[in-house]
């Protein structure tokens, strides 16, 4: 295996344009796993921890352009405000040691359907930032992910930045899991209400091929647009409609039919949650 | 050629296959074993090692990454409050974690986490004991974050 380490953004480029082979690693706590139990053998790794550039955000036209190496950490303590529902996301990344070195940018690319910023991405309307030697792509967060650890990416592209609009309204993410700490998602799931042109995004994760949204579920939403007290009927019937876009398997970490009956208690409970926040005036 | 700075040491490293962890290293090549390898995946904790101040898996870091970083293992610890008062509390049956524990609580009391029982619990929680010494550690952790 070759080891590639960029110290520039524009040498990393060129580097992976040579060796489109190479996987790239950032915190490498998802690239790691797959080599320490051999679960693959990249012909080569192209280091980008050296790239400075990576490591800042910057606020670009209402979104926060996250630049790819900035770490869980760092979203939590910097952009909480702005972005709560990627931050409550990345609150529940693994532990402390594992949020000091893993990046959104490392979960687009490994593209797990489990992986915990995707709700979140897809809820609030991401965009990622491709980029290689021939130029930059801006590729919308729900056309990213095709499959199964796979996503839109070309070979010599590199994950640049993700651009997430700044909340326009209250935003909430829910996550099962074994425990507390350490564990991949049974199923997940992001809310994000746009109080602005009163509009709903929301984001599954870990109940189907890819993170996706509940495009249904939205349109409901948006049409019952919250006013006075939440209506228990309203609720169900959108955690009905979130389940139904589901389409988990049965796996080690939890059965099919069991997804789908956390989803809609995910889904109604982070709407109360939300429709709360709408009605304090945006105070959670 | 990878230069290793762990504790203060400047290490020359011939890394022939890139595949080898900062684990690997500091354990087979460098002799400090006293970082564990628990589970190898970024689940156990025990790993855990200051990379420029940060708390960070040594298992799920590449050697060659940590080129020009500054890196801080359990032996880089003159009498830290933490080693004694995880003796005086009995926060360890085993021993296994502890390395790590005392990494991860290090960095826990720099980052201010260490406010009540529940931030504590919270902050330490990628650290696994399955001796069970939790309420110990946490007393440990608790009296030096008062003291500090």
């Amino acid at each position: 295996m070759d080891f590639l380490r960029a110290t520039t953004w524009a040498e990393a480029l060129r580097m992976k344009a040579d060796r489109p082979d190479a996987t790239p690693v950032q915190g490498g706590t998802d690239v790691m796993v797959e080599i320490n139990l051999d679960k693959g053998r990249p012909k080569a790794l192209l280091d980008l921890t050296p790239v400075a550039e990576l490591t800042e955000w910057s606020v670009e036209s209402g979104n926060i352009r996250i630049g790819a190496g900035v770490t869980y950490t760092r979203i939590i303590a910097e952009l909480a405000d702005r972005l709560p529902g990627l931050a409550q996301a990345s609150r529940t990344v693994g532990s402390p040691q594992i949020r000091n070195r893993g990046t959104v940018a490392g979960n687009l690319g490994a593209a797990s359907p489990a992986g915990d910023s995707h709700p979140p991405l897809l809820a609030s309307g991401a965009i990622v930032e491709a980029e290689s030697v021939d130029g930059t792509r801006m590729i919308p967060v729900g056309d990213f992910y095709t499959g199964v650890k796979r996503h839109a990416l070309a070979s010599h592209e590199l994950i640049r930045a993700i651009h997430v609009p700044v909340k326009r309204g209250p935003q909430y993410f829910s996550k099962i899991g074994t425990r507390n700490a350490m564990v991949i998602a049974v199923c997940s799931f992001g809310i994000a209400l746009n109080a602005e042109d009163r509009t709903v995004g929301t984001g599954i994760g870990s109940a189907a091929p890819t993170p996706r949204r509940a495009v249904e579920a939205e349109a409901f939403l948006a049409g019952n647009w919250p006013a006075g007290d939440l209506d228990p009927a309203v609720a169900k019937r959108f955690g009905e409609l979130v389940a139904a876009a589901a389409a988990p398997i049965d796996d080690v970490r939890g059965s099919s039919g069991y997804r789908v009956h956390a989803l809609a208690v995910m889904a109604r409970r982070t709407l109360g949650w939300a429709w709360q926040e709408l009605r304090n005036g945006g105070r959670s | 050629m990878t230069t290793l700075t762990v504790n203060g040491t400047e290490y020359p490293l011939d890394l022939a296959d890139p595949r080898v962890t900062l684990l690997d290293a500091l354990r087979d090549r460098l002799d400090l074993t006293g970082t564990k390898k628990g589970c190898d995946q970024g689940a156990c904790g025990a790993c855990t090692v200051l990379c420029d101040g940060r708390r960070i898996l040594a298992c799920l870091t590449l050697a060659a990454q940590c080129d020009g970083r500054e890196i801080t293992t359990i032996e880089g610890l003159e009498s830290h409050p933490l080693q004694d008062a995880f003796v005086r509390h009995d926060a360890f049956q085993c021993g296994y974690c502890t390395s790590g524990q005392i990494m991860s609580a290090v960095a826990l009391l720099g980052e201010n986490r260490a406010g009540t029982d529940a931030d504590i619990r919270e902050y330490m929680s990628g650290n696994l004991c399955r001796c069970g010494a939790y309420s110990n550690i946490v007393a440990a952790v608790r009296e030096v974050a008062r003291h500090a």
